[in-house]
């Protein structure tokens, strides 16, 4: 592990009104440009925890926290304009389902060559030049047709390869991958995966990987954060989930559907 | 239980269920898996009555039924949905959700059922007058359960009945369906796109693929890797999870 990406302390969630809630209660952690998986049921904070990273509160919560700094910049006090310049662009996100992350009025591959122009790396024809490469990156068989099709004319798998296509298109540092797969039938979901774990190992990047799937997260990270009810109750690598102590992650561990010999 | 032979099912132009053909005996847990677009669905859709675009031989239940034709659900069949918050309605009573398919048969000593359905899926009676948004998806997926079991049916039909729930609660649903099957000595046709939960409720699995059964096997070859599709080996390895490449 490399010098901390990531460092978070007391990271504290909560939503006021009528019925006070705190979603998250003091999460902590530290990751270098690692593998790091956060699983837990709904409810247990891990959504709530990515987007803390991106200082991106759901409406009406507050949020306070002891460190939220990525790169050795503090976030916590960070401005409107330095957050823009890091989201997106140092900090990537890959949400669930591409149907709600894509923009449905615009062709995918515009939506990828945007991430370059956007990001003040690309004129328009290098863009799109990249795009089609980038397309190509993601194991999408002719990118020049697909360049022109509009989000409702793919499948979900390819569209959720368009997603990651466009969150690594300005070469972040930090990618946050919120349950990527688990819209996808399984057959797709491994393609996916795959193109996924080539890109963060040759880009050498963080990869934030949360997920309600015990195994799928243990395969794919170094390290795995157990959550609960808006705590950390367990961290450990991944190759030792199997045998975590905390009686929340055993009880996760005993309730995946065995292939019994009934 | 059920025979069916050359079931074929449409969506207009579109052929969901091609040619399928199959027994479920009674008692049998049988589990159709595939991935979206399979047909899977439709296929439980022709089987409780509910599509009617279809045709070929079906007999549910010691009853044959009219091709090209949906009909009411027996009692004898029930069926429970991937979404309870979309199954039940948002402004009955748990008490009323149960209460209404007695009524529609013109079942009587409706308190009595209400009671004993809820205590059969593990609900308090408290539970019995609240409403859908005032209970966790579990206990929801209890309700609709309850509802299906409270008239007595020989065949209950599964579609995907634990894909919206978090896995602790998953594992006491599918616990609780396999204790109502052998109590009551129940028939299932369970539907999922995750293989794991159709071998672990399921004594035979077929694998369904573009409206077509590919293979048809006991869960137990199914869990001793004896898969012989290459489809079915695919989703098999899927299922196991990613490896990384490293």
């Amino acid at each position: 592990m490399s010098a901390a990406l990531l460092e978070i302390a007391e990271l504290r969630l909560g939503f006021g009104g009528d019925r006070p809630f705190e979603a998250l209660s003091g999460v902590g952690f530290t990751m270098g440009r690692e593998r790091l998986g956060i699983v837990g049921e709904s409810g247990s904070g891990k959504s709530l925890t990515g987007r803390s990273i991106l200082r991106l509160p759901p409406p009406g919560a507050v949020m306070s926290a002891r460190r939220l700094s990525f790169d050795g910049i503090d976030l916590l006090t960070a401005g409107e304009d330095a957050l823009r310049a890091l989201r997106g662009r140092r900090i990537g996100l890959v949400l669930q389902d591409p149907r709600f992350s894509l923009n449905p009025v615009m062709a995918v591959g515009r939506q990828i060559a945007e991430a370059y122009r956007a990001h003040g790396r690309a004129g328009a024809r290098e863009a799109r030049e990249k795009a089609l490469a980038m397309l190509e990156a993601v194991r999408i068989r002719e990118p020049g047709r697909v360049f022109d099709l509009y989000p409702h004319q793919i499948s979900g798998g390819m569209g959720q390869r368009v997603m990651i296509a466009m969150m690594l298109a300005p070469g972040p540092d930090l990618l946050i991958a919120d349950e990527p797969t688990s819209a996808l039938d399984v057959t797709v979901a491994i393609d996916v995966l795959s193109i996924l774990d080539e890109e963060v190992s040759r880009r050498g990047m963080g990869l934030v990987f949360i997920s309600h799937d015990l195994d799928l997260v243990a395969g794919f990270c170094d390290r795995v954060l157990v959550m609960e009810r808006g705590r950390i109750v367990e961290s450990c690598e991944a190759a030792a989930l199997e045998s975590a102590e905390h009686p929340y992650t055993r009880r996760l561990l005993a309730s995946r559907p065995r292939r019994r010999a009934s | 239980m059920i025979e069916a032979s050359a079931l074929t099912a449409r969506f207009g132009a579109t052929t969901a269920v091609d040619q399928v053909s199959f027994t479920v005996a009674d008692g049998e847990a049988f589990g159709v898996v595939g991935e979206s677009g399979s047909g899977k669905s439709t296929l439980l859709r022709v089987l409780a009555g509910l599509h009617e675009d279809w045709s070929g031989r079906l007999v549910v239940a010691g009853a044959a039924r009219v091709a090209g034709r949906g009909g009411a659900m027996s009692g004898a069949v029930q069926m429970v949905f991937q979404d309870p918050y979309g199954s039940l309605h948002p402004r009955h009573s748990v008490d009323r959700a149960l209460g209404e398919p007695l009524a529609i048969h013109r079942i009587g000593d409706a308190a009595a059922r209400i009671a004993a359905a809820l205590a059969a899926v593990g609900l308090e009676r408290a539970q019995r007058f609240r409403y859908p948004h005032q209970l966790s998806g579990g206990q929801r997926q209890r309700v609709a359960i309850a509802r299906a079991l409270i008239l007595e049916p020989k065949l209950v039909l599964l579609d995907e009945p634990t894909s919206a729930l978090d896995v602790t609660v998953q594992a006491e649903i599918l616990s609780l369906l396999r204790r109502l099957r052998r109590e009551r000595g129940l028939t299932y046709v369970l539907v999922s796109h995750n293989l794991a939960i159709v071998a672990e409720l399921c004594d035979r699995v077929a694998v369904m693929r573009e409206g077509r059964f590919v293979e048809e096997l006991s869960a137990a070859a199914l869990a001793a890797g004896e898969a012989r599709h290459p489809y079915t080996q695919e989703l098999l390895r899927a299922s196991r999870g990613y490896r990384r490449q490293r």
